[in-house]
């Protein structure tokens, strides 16, 4: 019988395999056995609640635990939705407010900041929900229940309108995902992968899924490490690394501070990266120290399940060249539309719009938000069809390569996240003393410049939006104007903006 | 000493980097941080931070920083 339920990933493993590690954190690890045991109690502690098809809110660190309670919630027919202490209060309340969960799962580390949350619905610890019996006709007769269109997780993703947005996903998608991303990148019962990502993203998907699929193994690299790139390299050493799915900002962290005149990654035969642009002459030392490494290029929005483009280098890229995005993974299509709904022409610039059932569900509670992104595929006129329009622009080049172009609109990627630069803006100009503001990208150096008008001082707004907003949305400057430029027809001019940030260090 | 605080300082504004001893561990400074500030120390120093010498234990105070650029310009 074909798969339908993630979980079978695990249950076959856990039966194959069942002393095994399976995921290593900094202070235990858990064989797919012990995986498999936690999350049936978990998920009959659940069940036994009489949650089923809701959210649960699982709000720990990042260990092996935090997997099991993942899938305690699968097991109970319910979607896990990860939180984490990284994000401030002000985002993880309106998170739980747009959720609605009933339950949240908290450790001994969360479970007094949980507190503090003013969530309405019960706060549970892992270890309570862990210790007691699994009940498995319970669970027996949930499964019977759960369809693979169900959803698996909610991740949540920066939003344009100042609330962050919550993206569904379920067991099909996932399924699809796993299946074609192993087959491209060549995973098996002998990878090893090293997690950078955090759990609150699908780019963790990437390396949770296929170590139950194949039995391989997932390290969580400690957060330390990736000040201290000298050690991180050891670590990889250290635990025979040999996968590893990192975003552009970490890889370049390595070779950027001159790491590999120190020490190489000795076991490292797989590094897949992706979420933005490689520098080139950073690519060039990753490949210089591992010469016999294939390297991957994976492209894709959360509303798409993960990634759903790879390419994989089989040429050298020299300065100002862009490494392609490649081609669609099996079963999923690339449109590239032009602003007339027309496929483009080779060559071409349009807009990355995916078709196939790895298409996420939509937006969480936010139907209207869902029905603009997830939209009929202009290009079919017989029968109902979704695509999810990405607005990332894209050209195929004489390869019959996708090429990465850029965005229709201020979303940006910085240090590996998604980020609207409006959802910056609505924060800050959310304080008293902010008249306007105006938030830019400066591509080249990679950072996030704010600029205001408005009595309050540079140190006042960055603190007011250390509270608001996750670290990796914080400016990278923040600068006070006497009045913001503005463009003929009244709206803040962001080129000359873009300007004055260029001449700034001049 | 007034030159390296400024450098933090312009990274973020609202951090008063004269108090702060735990800014790796409390998560003030990211990893695109240090790479901004080992780049700055370049520039306004002239001292090369060695790979090796990139751990948190020199980068979660000024006061660790400055000690270890007057280590590397003796040096």
């Amino acid at each position: 019988m074909q798969q339908t339920n993630v979980l079978e990933y695990l249950e076959r493993t856990a039966a194959r395999l069942p002393d095994k590690t399976a995921f290593v954190g900094e202070s235990s690890a858990m064989t797919f056995s012990q995986v498999l045991r936690s999350s049936r109690t978990i998920g009959s502690a659940l069940a036994r609640r009489g949650l089923e098809r809701e959210p649960v809110a699982v709000f720990m660190p990042k260990r092996p635990e935090t997997v099991a309670a993942f899938f305690g919630c699968v097991y109970a027919g319910c979607h896990y939705v990860p939180l984490d202490e990284e994000m401030p209060r002000y985002r993880l309340g309106l998170i739980l407010e747009n959720l609605g969960a009933r339950m949240m799962i908290c450790d001994e580390s969360t479970l007094p900041l949980a507190g503090e949350l003013g969530f309405a619905g019960e706060t549970a610890s892992y270890d309570e929900l862990a210790a007691g019996p699994a009940d498995d006709g319970l669970l027996a007769r949930v499964r019977d229940r759960q369809l693979d269109t169900d959803p698996v997780y909610v991740v949540f993703t920066s939003g344009s309108t100042g609330a962050p947005k919550g993206v569904a996903a379920c067991h099909r998608s996932v399924i699809d995902y796993i299946e074609n991303l192993s087959e491209a990148l060549g995973f098996s019962g002998r990878t090893r992968f090293a997690n950078q990502t955090p759990l609150y993203f699908d780019a963790c998907l990437k390396e949770l899924y296929p170590t139950l699929k194949f039995g391989a193994v997932t390290y969580f690299v400690p957060r330390q490490l990736f000040m201290a790139p000298v050690r991180l390299v050891e670590y990889l050493n250290e635990h025979k690394i040999n996968t590893i799915c990192w975003v552009v900002s970490a890889l370049t962290m390595i070779s950027a501070l001159g790491t590999f005149q120190r020490v190489k990654p000795r076991y490292l035969r797989t590094v897949a990266f992706g979420s933005e642009v490689f520098p080139v002459r950073q690519f060039r030392l990753w490949r210089e120290a591992l010469p016999r490494a294939d390297f991957f290029n994976l492209y894709g929005p959360t509303e798409a399940t993960g990634m759903c483009c790879w390419y994989k280098v089989d040429r050298d890229f020299g300065p100002g060249e862009t490494i392609p995005i490649g081609r669609p993974f099996h079963n999923t299509e690339i449109l590239l539309l032009d602003e007339q709904d027309r496929p483009a022409a080779p060559g071409e610039t349009g807009e990355i719009c995916v078709r196939g059932a790895s298409l996420a569900l939509g937006y969480y509670r936010d139907f209207a938000r869902t029905n603009e992104a997830f939209v009929q595929n202009p290009l079919n006129d017989r029968c109902p069809e979704r695509i999810y329009r990405t607005g990332d622009l894209a050209r195929r080049n004489e390869r019959d390569e996708l090429v990465f172009v850029g965005r229709k609109d201020h979303q940006i990627k910085h240090m590996g996240h998604r980020v609207e630069l409006g959802e910056i803006e609505v924060n800050a100009a959310a304080l008293e003393a902010v008249r306007s503001v105006c938030c830019v990208y400066d591509e080249r150096r990679g950072r996030i410049v704010l600029y205001y008008a408005g009595d309050a001082a540079p140190a006042q707004v960055a603190g007011a939006l250390r509270e608001r907003l996750p670290g990796y949305m914080l400016p990278n400057r923040v600068e006070r104007l006497e009045r913001m430029p503005l463009t003929a027809n009244g709206k803040v001019d962001r080129t000359a903006l873009g300007r004055m940030d260029e001449n700034a260090d001049k | 000493m007034d030159e390296l605080l400024k450098i933090l300082e312009s990274l973020h504004p609202d951090v008063d980097f004269t108090t702060r001893e735990a800014l790796v561990d409390d998560r003030v400074l990211k990893s695109f941080d240090i790479v901004a500030i080992v780049s700055e120390i370049y520039e306004a120093f002239g001292v090369a931070v060695p790979p090796e010498e990139i751990v948190p234990e020199n980068f979660n105070s000024a006061k660790a920083l400055y000690a270890l650029i007057e280590r590397l310009e003796d040096e």
